[in-house]
């Protein structure tokens, strides 16, 4: 063990690349961790400039903005762009950076396979928003690419299948990596049970991604055959079902939700902590909610599909099983309560959106229970109240935990503190924000307003406004955000090795920012 | 004891709910009009409260602490952590609450499931963008298509009171009777909704799925397709019109009558030979109505989903293709279905005759009926 950390120092320092070569050419994990959040950003603000169009025609009733098949490819691509081109890669981005800092490891197990990783989502990324120039535009199928209406669309479609597959390469290469660094390149001493709450999140996490990920390519890959070579997976008239789509897309769809939040989980359960100055309350029993979830993950998929005419036995069983759910995940609210209960507690950005993570998390949980009961589900399927609850847990839970993440350990990665007051301010405009743009979404859903649509009956202008002004706002206090980060990369008041006095953890034991190559060799954890 | 229990806390709310039941509100479901619906809505009010009472509890104590617990009010951490007893409690706590909300969803789930001893079915098919319904026990079908004009949806003519939510021909039912609704769809995936009736069924290309309703009272009721099918997923309402069964007997006799007409006039236009004329105005109607929502009024269409007729390659060149395509549909690209489901021999004659002469095709050439009837498969 000792020869090959020996042997990784010695190339290290004969090879440093400068300029553009050095983020081309990197293996290093904090090149790449940047890389993958700055990829991350710049999505983010693509799928944002997105939705912020799809709000736009939809301030009031009539067509305004967009046309309908325009109105489509943006509400399909938003979606898509959001969840591979932003939320995953960011947390990528964290694993990168983190794993290693964290178990006390010199990179990522396998450092050329990480940069092909990377260097793959740019790629994929070009192809999906390219795709709008294809004739006939992007795919506008939805960003559940529900056959047969995918088969339908035109070239752009084609465009999203191979950028799939590329993403999907992209991620598995990333979870055998992170899985693989988890597992063999701990500090001694550190048992899996002596984890930091992240790294364990992210470990359950990477299995979920190997496990879904070829399950999705293989429903495109299906829905490209039937497109081109007459196959018919999905056409009823050659003995296909279109209904089977579904299945195969949801197998994959429903733990891909956690896969966007259970690395969440992990960055809230280290935050909290660190600002209550007080030890978990519970971390055996967090690992095991975290694995409970992950594996009741794989058995509710159908949930998604009530309306589609299952028999009573199996809209019984998904609603049984996604309401059990629920068990494991107040496990982890009540914990992270309990761990706020007694401490000492101070309201620095990362804790102010941890908190805020909890509230508004908690309030998609619950509306997910809402929509776990079959019957109510019958109602609000396909309306405003979906839109309403998976963005209170997408962006309320994964992207507030990404923006805790991020204030959380900028000081570590810069060496500098960013500025805490518009720091609070981000946070302050994103929460309000967020809450006029969703929150409303609930009320136009259970009055009856079907998603996807961009023109709607008089009785839902009001809220429709609310929500657009409030979606503006939002995407608005963004750039504040971008501002924060970049006044911190390039200056600011020194770093502390360890800015939270709270805070515990390898990571801390670094200098701030931490040396280019970090734990050559390996501390060790009592 | 637990079941009783449960009994009068669910009447308790059903109470509430029934308070609320009457009035039109913004904040929740639509009025229930059926006893599904009802059900659907008595539910969501019994566990919707559920999870306040929980929201409040978990996070009072949690705001409490944010309060109380403060490092600028001076209060030290203490370090405990890990309470198995305590774990385990707000483990069996929510299963129980969970149970407790599982029992009247398991009831209303089998209910809504059961469409056995239906009064009358009707079957929903859907198209690309709208409804047909053909009503199994009498001789009773047609499309049901949006009727807000476009002039509304571009901003030019003020927004009627049922804007995008109102059809040509709504579909009508008695009160009263179970009605058996089987879903099916001609092209992509839709879905049958009317929230007031608690009812939203996909409707499935190549499958038949069925739902069921018995409408409370007589009245108009809306809902919207609700499964991404496209371009024009937005326009394509549901409206059902609830009769008294007198009216509806009346309705059905109405039908009845006006069907064998539309036979005998069919077969009048059979043999006969119409003018450039007739055939254009014949068109240009069916046009407008029929095939504007992809081809455009300009005809330029949407390459390449749905190609242009200006100049295109089968509305300038031979007619039997032409024929071929309106008439039987095209393998190639599904969109294009055949017409000759939906449309008479007349008005496919005409459309095929319009889109020959207009756009600035000028081919001059007509079709007639009777060409039609030859090109039936």
């Amino acid at each position: 063990m000792e020869a090959a950390y020996g042997h990784a120092q010695d190339t290290a320092h004969a090879h440093h690349p400068t300029g553009i070569m050095r983020w081309i050419m990197t293996t290093n994990h904090k090149d790449i961790g940047t890389l993958y959040l700055w990829f991350a950003f710049i999505m983010f603000l693509t799928g944002g400039v997105m939705a912020l169009t799809i709000r736009a025609e939809l301030f009031q009733p009539g067509l305004q903005i967009v046309q309908p098949e325009m109105f489509n490819q943006l509400i399909t691509m938003h979606g898509l762009i959001m969840v591979f081109g932003a939320i995953m890669p960011a947390f990528v981005g964290f694993a990168n950076w983190q794993v290693p800092l964290m178990i006390g490891a010199p990179d990522m197990a396998f450092p050329r396979m990480n940069n092909w990783s990377f260097w793959l989502l740019p790629v994929a990324a070009i192809l999906l928003v390219g795709s709008f120039l294809a004739p006939g535009g992007a795919t506008a199928a939805g960003w559940t690419l529900y056959a047969p209406l995918s088969i339908q669309m035109g070239p752009g479609m084609d465009m999203a299948i191979f950028a799939i597959h590329i993403l999907g390469a992209s991620s598995i290469m990333g979870a055998i990596n992170i899985i693989t660094t988890i597992l063999n390149m701990r500090a001694p001493g550190m048992t899996l049970m002596k984890m930091p709450l992240f790294v364990w999140t992210w470990l359950i996490t990477a299995y979920l991604l190997i496990a879904v990920m070829p399950v999705l390519a293989g429903a495109v890959t299906m829905t490209l055959t039937d497109r081109h070579f007459d196959t018919h997976f999905f056409n009823a008239a050659g003995g296909g079902d279109p209904v089977m789509f579904q299945h195969i897309f949801w197998f994959f769809g429903h733990p891909e939700v956690y896969i966007m939040i259970l690395p969440g989980f992990g960055i809230v359960s280290q935050i909290i902590p660190t600002f209550a100055r007080k030890p978990l309350f519970g971390y055996s029993s967090m690992v095991y909610a975290t694995a409970s979830i992950a594996i009741l993950s794989f058995i509710v998929w159908a949930h998604h599909m009530f309306v589609v005419g299952m028999p009573a036995a199996g809209q019984l069983f998904f609603m049984y099983a996604t309401m059990l759910i629920a068990v494991p995940t107040g496990v982890k609210v009540f914990n992270w309560v309990a761990t706020i209960w007694k401490g000492s507690i101070s309201f620095e950005t990362p804790m102010l959106f941890a908190l805020g993570f909890i509230f508004l998390f908690t309030m998609g949980g619950f509306t997910g229970l809402v929509c776990a009961i079959t019957p109510i589900d019958i109602q609000i399927q396909d309306t405003y109240y979906v839109v309403a609850h998976f963005h209170y847990v997408l962006v309320a839970g994964a992207l507030f935990a990404i923006f805790g993440g991020i204030y959380y350990w900028l000081p570590k990665w810069t060496g500098h503190m960013y500025d805490e007051k518009l720091g609070q301010i981000h946070f302050w405009l994103s929460f309000i924000f967020f809450n006029v743009a969703f929150f409303v979404q609930h009320f136009l859903g259970l009055a009856g307003m079907p998603r996807r649509i961009p023109d709607y009956a008089l009785q839902f202008a009001d809220f429709n406004k609310v929500s657009s002004i409030g979606a503006f706002g939002f995407g608005l206090s963004q750039l504040l955000f971008l501002y924060i980060v970049v006044k911190c990369i390039r200056g600011g008041a020194k770093a502390a090795d360890k800015p939270w006095e709270g805070a515990d953890g390898l990571e801390w034991t670094l200098s701030s920012p931490p040396p280019y190559h970090s734990f050559e060799t390996p501390p060790v954890v009592r | 004891m637990i079941r009783r229990t449960a009994q009068t806390l669910a009447s308790l709310f059903l109470c509430f709910a029934a308070g609320l039941v009457h009035a039109q509100s913004r904040y929740n479901l639509q009025p229930p009009q059926t006893i599904i619906a009802r059900e659907i809505y008595t539910l969501h009010t019994i566990i919707l409260l559920i999870c306040v009472v929980i929201f409040i509890v978990v996070f009072g104590a949690m705001f409490y602490a944010l309060w109380r617990h403060r490092k600028s009010v001076g209060h030290k951490a203490e370090q405990f952590h890990e309470n198995t007893t305590v774990e385990v409690i707000w483990t069996i706590i929510p299963f129980l609450i969970l149970v407790f909300m599982a029992w009247p969803a398991t009831k209303t789930v089998l209910a809504m499931k059961d469409t056995s001893n239906s009064d009358m079915t009707v079957k929903a098919t859907g198209y690309q963008w709208k409804w047909r319904y053909d009503y199994l026990d009498e001789d009773i079908s047609f499309y049901s298509t949006l009727s807000t004009p476009r002039e509304q949806i571009d901003n030019i003519a003020p927004k009627g009171e049922h804007y995008l939510l109102e059809v040509d021909n709504p579909l009508v039912v008695p009160v009263g009777k179970k009605v058996r609704i089987l879903t099916t769809a001609n092209d992509v995936i839709h879905s049958w909704s009317v929230p007031a009736f608690g009812v939203k069924q996909d409707a499935i290309p190549g499958f038949v799925r069925d739902t069921w309703f018995k409408v409370d009272n007589p009245g108009t009721y809306r809902g919207q397709c609700s499964e991404l099918c496209g371009k024009d997923h937005g326009f394509m309402p549901i409206v059902v019109e609830a009769l008294p069964e007198a009216q509806y007997k009346e309705w059905v006799a109405q039908q009845t009558a006006k069907k064998s007409q539309a036979t005998a006039s069919a077969a009048a236009e059979a043999g006969k030979t119409y003018s450039m004329q007739e055939l254009m105005a014949q068109g240009e109607k069916v046009y407008s109505k029929t095939c504007v929502a992809c081809h455009q009024a300009n005809g330029q269409g949407l390459p390449p989903t749905f190609p242009a007729l200006a100049g295109g390659k089968i509305a300038t060149g031979p007619i039997a293709g032409h024929i071929d395509i309106v008439t039987n549909g095209s393998k190639k690209n599904p969109v294009m279905v055949a017409w000759k489901n939906q449309l008479s021999d007349l008005e496919i004659a005409g459309v095929i005759t319009y889109e020959r002469n207009s756009f600035g095709n000028k081919l001059g050439d007509m079709v007639q009926p009777k060409d039609i009837a030859a090109a039936r498969k």
